[in-house]
């Protein structure tokens, strides 16, 4: 019964995000509020890790096939897609590529300069225990 | 016999894992990249529709209790990102940093190429929220006055393709960073995207589940100042 009071947590939350949806104006689904409302729940202690983590876990790692009728549903928008076909097929890959290249770059280069700056910074500190140490 | 089987109530269920589990065991058997579970699966479903004559709407009858799932899953990527939160907190600046540069380089690409295309505005607003999660990035082109229907289906294969060539990208600009290949891929290609970072590590799936969180929205915030452009 332990996975069962695990997908009800789970379910619970989800529904919490769905009211949410209900509630606030924005254009932000419920899948998102829900997210958002597990992770605060699991920071505050509302919510134990134990108590959601293997469900959870097992819906994480099915959630490719959790896409697949909706990607088959593409078969019904090929015919609005056909006359924009090329622009559509050339902007979606080089656009892909861009996002990824930019974002993966730019968070790796900020994370190595912050690295190269905290090595930096204990040098001296290094140099300063030694100095003690000799001189006791 | 379609008819047989579309009034049956596990068809839709059944061919879906079915094909999927075929998708997993070709990516095990031959290990190309091209060997994606979701693509394979997709491809699989939509040919044995079209060869029983069956329509998307009978098929989806019986897979929507698959579809029904998507949400509390999505909910659950909270997990991951609530264990790697130490490494969120260590790492904000970089985090913040490269989603903005990642979300203007997605609408700035799009604006780019879409004044290059000649596209119409209609068809412009309609590609702008293509990189972000499916439900955000329709509320946008709604909003926007764009066509709907394309919007989903290219925020899909963005997903798609995003799955299939996060690797590949990564080892072109050398992206080495757990942290920076999660938000890379999460950024780019939200969940379907993220589906994938998870099988390439844990960090790497929860700093991408963050990134369909901040990228959708930042995208939310900032898609109307774009719309103005074109």
């Amino acid at each position: 019964m332990k996975l069962l009071r695990q997908f009800g947590m789970i379910l619970l939350i989800t529904f919490a995000g769905e009211l949410l949806r209900m509630l606030l104006p924005l254009p932000i689904p419920a899948s998102i509020y829900g997210m958002l409302l597990m992770l605060a729940a699991l920071m505050t202690g509302i919510v134990r890790l134990e108590e959601v983590e293997q469900a959870g876990d097992f819906l994480i790692e099915i959630m490719p096939l959790l896409f697949v009728p909706a990607a088959v549903g593409l078969m019904d928008a090929w015919d609005a897609l056909r006359p924009m076909l090329f622009a559509v097929s050339v902007i979606t890959i080089a656009v892909t590529v861009l996002v990824m290249a930019v974002t993966g770059i730019v968070t790796q280069w900020v994370i190595r300069q912050e690295k190269a700056a905290a090595a930096r910074a204990s040098l001296p500190h290094i140099r300063h225990s030694k100095r003690e140490a000799i001189h006791e | 016999m379609s008819e047989v089987l579309t009034s049956c109530t596990y068809f839709g269920v059944l061919l879906t894992i079915a094909a999927f589990l075929f998708g997993l065991w070709c990516k095990r058997k031959f290990g190309w990249a091209i060997c994606n579970p979701l693509l394979i699966a997709v491809i699989v479903v939509m040919g044995v529709l079209l060869a029983l004559r069956i329509d998307y709407k009978a098929y989806e009858e019986s897979a929507q209790y698959i579809s029904y799932l998507l949400t509390p899953s999505t909910v659950c990527l909270a997990i991951p990102l609530y264990r790697q939160m130490k490494l969120l907190r260590q790492n904000a600046k970089a985090i913040a940093l490269g989603s903005i540069a990642g979300v203007l380089a997605s609408m700035g690409g799009i604006l780019l190429l879409s004044v290059l295309f000649g596209l119409t505005h209609e068809q412009y607003v309609t590609l702008l929220p293509k990189s972000i999660t499916t439900a955000i990035g329709m509320g946008i082109s709604e909003e926007l006055g764009g066509i709907v229907t394309i919007t989903v289906a290219v925020i899909i294969l963005t997903g798609i393709l995003g799955n299939m060539i996060v690797s590949g990208v990564c080892r072109l600009f050398r992206i080495e960073e757990p942290v920076a290949k999660g938000l890379a891929v999460g950024t780019a290609a939200h969940a379907i995207g993220t589906a994938r970072a998870m099988e390439m590590g844990e960090i790497e799936g929860a700093m991408s589940s963050l990134a369909i969180a901040v990228s959708g929205t930042l995208t939310a915030c900032t898609a109307s100042l774009f719309a103005m452009l074109w």
